[in-house]
């Protein structure tokens, strides 16, 4: 901080498009910067920045994870990858599971949401019975799940049984067990975006409904025209969310499946676990870290851009 | 502070400080040294036996404490290599050998042992099976204490081959072996538990056929990278026998998605006749621990049988195939380490692991800690094995071997052929190399 580069007159402060107050504003700003942004750069540098970049480098490498990569092999890891039919299966059900969640998962939570925000007897028991899975953690929600999908012992057995069939083993078979993984995703984060959604109908005037009363519009009518449409930041950070965390799911997956059978139910994180880590493959995982980092950073800020951009 | 001192006195003094530093020399060599051991265990009774012989052992030498440091089996896995190369390695862990030993030994992360081994003209070393010493030994060098061996064979549930009419010591190739296996499934009986779901209990059907098939020498060649390596005739075929087996559907319902516990108490129920598992499936702690009923079969209601041999295939029924496993001590471990690791693989010591864990012991002298019947005939069997292969996953390194459990449950599944399995498992293989 030096004190020497005094403005040498008001014509040349102007110039620089700074008025006298709106430098020193910057000036008082000074401090705060050089006391409060290094610790969190660093800490950011560190462990953001530097990993980022070093597994980027190590995507280079043949390497097992031991001493220092030596092996150069190019982009063959990123070659490999995409020659990887796990990995296009891996593609193709985090699309799925995004799929789901804007075309069921969303519209279900926002009907709830209708439902448990009325004045009715019961509705906000209703609100925590229906937040309760969200609240679970991921990985007892996945050994839950397996028991109740368990052919043997499960309650999908039991009701089976007691139906005098035989018991499906939806978890073991191949086109089946992706399926049944959607079905417990559903159930354990439509509570979390019924609770947005929530937030959002209450911060609704209620005046406004009561204008389109008045004039006579239908329940269905309020809800499109008026409710929806004022809801629609809620929407899009809801889809949001439910993008993102399609990226992210690995811990209900594993105790589910393991991303079996015959890697039907990878996503692009249990890849990157069963490809990268259990096969002591750092230089291959590190490869599909970098790639599923640029997937989820595209998304992230191409749908900031262009969905959310006035919220 | 200060005080006069008489140049006696200095004398003596600078005499008993030196005598004192001698005295922290000799001990600082040893004192407060601290083994930390990093096991997979999870029972805890068998446990409780490695305590009490670290205990045995911290008495003798009261400068050596021991620490135990657990991990889980895959996180264990996971986890090894950033360990070993940060400060706080343990000083001796886990080892199936193989592939990752082999890894591990080019890093300068763990210590050869072989000094020690041949220390008082090979006192350890001769204490212990050559073939277990052998297994642990890479270009040369002893880079693991073996401890336990094993021997994978077939188990069956004595009633259930009764009712289907199935006689067990007949079978002595594959095509017999596939002969019971429908007869069974015609009397409405399941003929095997499999557990698909973890991989590695398939591999085992791909890995003894592969044995069949190609025999000792034929193995040793494909892992030398001659001829089409494991894209070779043998291996195909190989797979074919387990493609073969697959198109059967002799397993339980659902095993795609059974891991090796859920398989596991599949046979101890008696929900299934047949189980390709380790040397302890039949004994009374495994049927306890794994059975829903916590109890499971009793000893005398389980037979077991040798995997089968294959028609015109040059392996032998002798030939083994199962676990071996052994201590690792890293680089920066104290260096009573090692004799505390001879301490552990000792005659004594292996035979109470023997008897109460119910390990296969490597030490010589030590078989007759095993009083288990069952276990009893797997060491019968060990003692005249013509070949004894590790468990491919292992041996193959981690990235083959995973590939080559995944190509077993694909093939036994009917979802890939046996020769694109076999590419597959050729293409990863020389990629490693």
């Amino acid at each position: 901080m030096t004190t020497t580069a005094q403005p040498v007159s008001r014509a040349n402060a102007t110039s620089f498009g700074l008025t006298r107050r709106q430098r020193a504003e910057a000036r008082a700003k000074w401090p705060v910067l050089v006391l409060f942004l290094p610790p969190a750069l660093l800490v950011f540098t560190v462990f953001v920045i530097l990993p980022m970049g070093e597994a980027a480098w190590y995507s280079f490498y043949n390497w097992n994870g031991y001493s220092l990569p030596t092996q150069w092999v190019g982009f063959k890891n990123y070659e490999l990858i995409f020659k990887n039919s796990a990995f296009r299966q891996a593609l193709i059900n985090n699309g799925l599971i995004i799929l789901i969640s804007i075309c069921i998962q969303v519209p279900l939570a926002l009907w709830l949401a209708t439902m448990v925000t009325k004045h009715i007897k019961g509705a906000v028991a209703f609100r925590l019975i229906f937040f309760l899975p969200y609240v679970l953690a991921d990985v007892a929600a996945g050994m839950i799940w397996r028991f109740v999908y368990d052919g043997n012992f499960g309650l999908v057995a039991g009701i089976s049984h007691a139906l005098g069939v035989d018991a499906p083993f939806w978890l073991a078979d191949r086109t089946v067990a992706i399926y049944a993984i959607l079905g417990v995703i559903v159930w354990k984060y439509f509570g979390f975006h019924m609770m947005l959604f929530i937030a959002g109908l209450q911060a609704i005037d209620k005046s406004v409904l009561e204008a389109a009363d008045i004039d006579g519009a239908t329940g269905w009518q309020k809800f499109m025209r008026v409710t929806l449409p004022l809801l629609g930041s809620t929407v899009r950070l809801s889809l949001f969310f439910a993008v993102v965390g399609s990226l992210q799911l690995f811990d209900m997956i594993m105790p589910l499946t393991g991303a079996g059978p015959s890697n039907a139910t990878q996503t692009m994180v249990t890849f990157l676990y069963t490809f990268g880590v259990m096969r002591m493959q750092v230089g291959f995982g590190s490869a599909v870290g970098v790639v599923l980092f640029v997937i989820c950073v595209t998304l992230a800020f191409g749908y900031k851009r262009i969905f959310m951009k006035n919220d | 502070m200060t005080f006069a001192m008489s140049r006696g006195m200095r004398r003596s003094l600078a005499l008993a400080l030196s005598v004192a530093a001698l005295g922290v020399g000799i001990s600082s060599a040893s004192a407060q040294s601290t083994i930390k051991w990093m096991h997979l265990e999870t029972n805890p009774s068998n446990l409780a036996v490695w305590q009490d012989i670290a205990k045995a052992y911290e008495a003798d030498h009261p400068d050596v404490k021991i620490e135990f440091q657990f991990l889980e089996n895959e996180a264990f896995k996971a986890k090894l290599p950033t360990l070993l190369q940060s400060d706080d390695a343990p000083s001796m862990f886990y080892s199936w050998g193989g592939g990752v030993l082999k890894a591990q030994s080019e890093t300068g992360a763990i210590r050869d042992i072989t000094p020690a081994m041949d220390a008082d003209n090979g006192a350890w070393r001769n204490s212990l099976n050559a073939a277990a010493v052998d297994g642990m030994t890479i270009d040369g060098k002893v880079w693991a204490a073996p401890f336990k061996t094993g021997v994978v064979s077939f188990f069956y549930n004595k009633a259930l081959f009764e009712k289907a009419g199935v006689d067990a010591t007949a079978i002595k190739t594959w095509d017999d072996f596939l002969a019971a296996v429908k007869t069974i499934k015609e009397a409405g009986i399941t003929p095997i538990a499999g557990g698909g779901g973890d991989k590695w209990p398939i591999h085992f059907y791909w890995s003894y056929l592969a044995m069949r098939e190609a025999g000792k020498d034929g193995f040793a060649a494909a892992k030398a990278g001659e001829g089409d390596g494991f894209a070779g005739e043998a291996f195909v075929k190989a797979g074919q026998h387990l493609a073969d087996l697959g198109a059967l559907e002799p397993f339980q319902d659902g095993y795609l998605g059974a891991t090796w516990p859920e398989t596991l108490a599949t046979f101890d129920d008696g929900r299934a006749a047949i189980l390709l598992g380790f040397e302890n499936t039949a004994t009374p702690n495994s049927q306890a621990q794994n059975a829903t009923d916590g109890k499971g079969l009793s000893e005398d209601e389980i037979g077991r049988f040798p995997f089968p041999t294959v028609d015109g295939g040059p392996g032998v029924v002798t030939d083994d195939f199962g676990g071996l496993n052994g201590w690792v001590v890293t680089a920066k471990a104290p260096p009573e380490t090692e004799d505390f690791l001879k301490f552990l693989t000792n005659a004594d010591n292996e035979r109470i692991q023997a008897e109460k864990q119910g390990i296969l012991p490597v030490a010589k002298g030590a078989e007759d800690g095993v009083t288990d019947p069952s276990l009893a005939e797997a060491v019968k069997q060990m003692g005249v094995a013509t070949w004894h292969q590790n468990f491919l996953d292992q041996d193959l390194g981690p990235n083959v071997g995973r590939v080559v459990n995944d190509m077993s449950v694909e093939i036994v599944s009917g979802q890939m052929s046996p020769k694109d399995a076999a590419q597959q498992i050729q293409d990863s293989f020389s990629m490693e190399m």
